[in-house]
This record gives structure tokens, sequence and C-alpha cells, in this order.
């Protein structure tokens, strides 16, 4: 299904990601073959926006910023990030890519984490600072990774993805597990980061974070539902949230 | 790859290695262990001097095989290695980075073990001692060279650690340890003069028998090759981009 959302059409070279027609297929070989994970995405990301990816675990979300990194192989369409082809090498210092499980090394502490990743992106130590600082674990710098909460230990893999500043942030799932206080602290962060200027692609199955976003892209089975503003989602579908309008776009079919 | 990234790698994995004190006293108080209960339980005969040096070499290789390749397998798996593959650094950086960490932990293991060996167990070498020395550490870096190689074919830990029985022991039957090459079928010494562990072995059975660097200089340099091949596989064998 093609994008009907009303948003408005972002001007050319002003899109962080723009996705056309993408598709990936399983190939065999592969554990679970012959399945088609997105059938045919078209998308975009404007600059300096929060968008959210939203959908039901299984949809296609995490194979979708994956391919946007670049490290996912794609059987059909183009991904572009930032005016080039997804996953080139001068990107890998622009786009943060945070996944949805902590991706930081358990048995190292906090702080030898982000100093190995900051030699790796050529910063300092004034940003393995302002990092901690940003995800508030300035305290816990010294603690070994895996003595930490899981929650805490997503928030070291969110401050490595912040250590180069990078234009782009592409997150997983990243509040997923967290106290109300802290997702809420995090989805400042965000704003904050938006408001500065950075992009940030952010997937969540849970519905009520698209309060959160400036757009929205609904995925389901492989197919984009919806890219939109919340407000133009729920104008268009007449639902009063946005889990009544992805049933209305389920449903409505 | 830049020097910056592989040395940043390498001391990353040093890092965490020492964190890890049961790594530590697998790849040192282990062996230390082993060859005691040898030299105590055949004192007196020339047990340890005939076979103190194979050990020397067996130990470092099929330890940090282990080692090696559980470490990169977890990395695979916690999601780092896909990091990494986002990052500005190259893939050869991540392999060599860690053959340089490995191989400086096989450098202290082959210096701790000789010394005991000798120093404290009365191990006397008919060859060249520094030639053994040199040997030890090139078959500790040739564990980590195949480790980080096998480990691209495996998904689980459990894979990985059978992945060291499946490529070592049939190496160590066909190592010429049992057999003398040259009495061998014809397709068993083939295969024997086809694996890596034959020449890290025969050196230093030449070595303990009394032989010198030039002597074994073709099995050294046969070690080394197969160390530059498989770490050559391992860069390959990582993939920037997965299905």
């Amino acid at each position: 299904m093609r994008n009907n959302g009303s948003g408005q059409p972002s001007e050319p070279g002003r899109a962080a990601v723009r996705v056309d027609g993408l598709r990936v297929v399983r190939p065999a070989g592969h554990r679970r073959p012959g399945i088609e994970v997105l059938r045919g995405i078209d998308a975009t990301v404007p600059r300096g926006q929060v968008v959210g990816l939203l959908g039901p675990s299984g949809s296609g979300k995490t194979t979708l910023m994956r391919t946007v990194v670049g490290v996912q192989q794609i059987t059909a369409g183009t991904v572009e990030v930032l005016d080039r082809p997804a996953g080139e090498e001068s990107l890998r210092r622009r786009v943060g890519y945070v996944t949805q499980s902590p991706s930081v090394y358990a048995d190292l502490s906090v702080v030898e984490n982000l100093r190995y990743f900051a030699r790796l992106v050529a910063v300092g130590e004034d940003d393995v600072a302002r990092s901690l600082a940003e995800v508030d674990l300035t305290a816990l710098a010294g603690r070994r990774v895996s003595t930490l909460s899981g929650g805490e230990a997503s928030r070291v893999s969110l401050a490595v993805a912040l250590l180069a500043s990078p234009e782009l942030l592409v997150l997983d799932e990243p509040t997923v597990g967290l106290d109300p206080v802290l997702r809420r602290d995090l989805w400042d962060l965000f704003g904050r980061l938006a408001a500065g200027g950075t992009t940030l692609l952010v997937s969540s199955h849970v519905m009520d974070e698209a309060q959160r976003c400036d757009r929205l892209l609904l995925l389901r089975e492989g197919h984009l539902l919806a890219d939109s503003t919340l407000a133009d989602l729920l104008a268009r579908t007449g639902a009063s949230h946005v889990e009544a309008a992805f049933l209305h776009l389920v449903e409505g079919r | 790859m830049s020097p910056r990234l592989t040395l940043a790698t390498a001391e990353r994995v040093l890092r965490q290695v020492r964190h890890d004190p049961r790594t530590i006293g697998l790849l040192v108080g282990l062996p230390c262990l082993v060859l005691w209960l040898i030299a105590w339980m055949f004192e007196g005969t020339p047990v340890l001097d005939q076979f103190g040096p194979l050990l020397l070499g067996l130990f470092p290789l099929v330890v940090m095989f282990l080692v090696t390749s559980v470490a990169t397998l977890r990395e695979r798996q916690s999601g780092t290695l896909e990091r990494l593959m986002t990052l500005p650094v190259g893939r050869g950086d991540i392999v060599i980075g860690y053959a340089l960490a490995f191989g400086a932990l096989a450098v202290l293991q082959a210096l701790v073990l000789t010394g005991f060996a000798v120093l404290v167990l009365g191990m006397e070498v008919a060859g060249a001692l520094w030639v053994v020395v040199l040997v030890a550490v090139l078959d500790g870096l040739l564990g980590t060279a195949l480790g980080l190689a096998a480990s691209a074919a495996a998904r689980t830990e459990f894979q990985a650690v059978q992945m060291m029985p499946l490529i070592i022991f049939p190496q160590l039957v066909t190592a010429g340890l049992m057999m003398p090459r040259d009495q061998m079928p014809t397709v068993l010494e083939v295969i024997s003069r086809a694996m890596p562990l034959t020449y890290g072995l025969e050196a230093l059975q030449d070595l303990a028998a009394g032989a010198g660097l030039h002597d074994v200089r073709g099995a050294v340099t046969a070690v080394a090759l197969f160390i530059v091949g498989a770490l050559m596989l391992g860069t390959a064998t990582l993939r920037r981009s997965t299905r």
C-alpha cells in the first residue's frame, strides 16, 4: 500500500532519509527464508524532526532501521540518507544507531565503553562527559555495565551514539522497559536534540509515544500504513488516538 | 584500516580480558598446573624434556582458539559488532586489533610457561630455548587467527565451543605425534602437510631434539603463513551488511 498520508511533502534536499520502493526479502539459507519483511516502502524523514516509527513487533521496524544505517542488504528500492546512499562510508560519522538490546561491552565500565567508541569516532573526553550527562549517567560512569539495570545499560548504548553528535540518530525502541520518569526525560532529550537540528528516527511499539513525535510512520506486516503528522492522521481517520487510527487503517482496507 | 583504530580495539580487548580473572587463569594458571603434574608424574625420566616443549605450543593454540572464538562470537551476539559496522572503523581494524591483543597475551603466556617449565620444573630443552618461545607465541597467534575465522561459522557460544574439538582434534591425529609423517598412508600424509598444526608441533618436536632456528625455519614460515591466511579469512567473513 502506498502512502496516502496528508502531511506536507518535504522539499527536496531537506529530507534526512528518503526511502523509495524498498523491499527486503529473506533469502534462501536465512533462518526464516522467503519472508518478505518490507513490501515496498516509500517514506521520508524530514531533517530536524523527531519521526516515530510505530508498529507491532514483527512489523519490520528493525529491518527498516537497519537499511537506513546500511547493515541490511536490500532486495529492491533505494534508501538515501543525508543525500548519500545508505551505508556509504562518509555517513558512518554522521549517523548514530542504537540497537534494541544495548550494544555495549558488558564486561567494561560505562566510561571505558564510551572512551573506546570515542576513539573510533575521533572525539575527545569532552564529548564523553557530555554524552554521559545527556543520558544522566555521570554518577554511574565507573560501574561495570553488567552490574547495571536494563534501562541503565540501554542509556549507555544511547550515550555511545551521542558521542559524535550525529546529524541523524536511529533509535530502535530506546524507551522499552524504562520507568515513566526516565521515559519522559529521554523524550525531552530527543526534543532538545531535534531543536538543535538533529534528525531522529525512533521506533516504538507503544502507540502513545506518538504524542512526542513531529511525524509518524505506521508500519504493519511490512506495509507502510501512514506517513504523516499525528494531527493529520487523526483527522483523516476520524480517530481520537493513534491506536484507534491504526485499527481504522488496518481494518478499513 | 588505521593504526589508531586497530590499537584502540586491541586495548579494549585487553581491558575486557583484564576484567576476567578466569580467562587469565585459563591462559596461564592451567597450563602451569598441567606441566607440573607431568613433571611430578614422570620425575626422573626424560618425558618432560621430550614433550614439555610440545605442550608449550599446544596450550596456547587450544586456549587462544577457545577464548578468541567465544569473545568474537559474543561481539556478534551482543550487537556490538553490528554497531562497529556502522562506525568509521575497518573490518581489518577489528580483526587485527583482536590478533594484537591476543598476540600480546600469547607472548605473556609463552614467557610465563617457558619460565615456569625451565626454572621451576627443571625442563631441559636440547635446542634453542628462545625459538621455543617464538614458536609457542606463533602457535598462540595461530589459535587466535583460527578462532577468529571459525567464529564466523558459529551462531551460538555452544557452537563456538564445539568448533574447538572439530578443528583441533583431527589435526592432532595427523600432526605427526602418533606416527612420523613419512610412515603414514599417502592420503593422510597429504592431509597432514595441509594442516597448520602439523608445522607448529613439528618445529617444537625438532627443537626438543636439539634443533636451532635454522633447522625449523621452514615450519616457522608455514605457521606464519597460516596465521596470515586465517586472519584474511576472518576479515573476509566479517560482513558489513547482512541478510
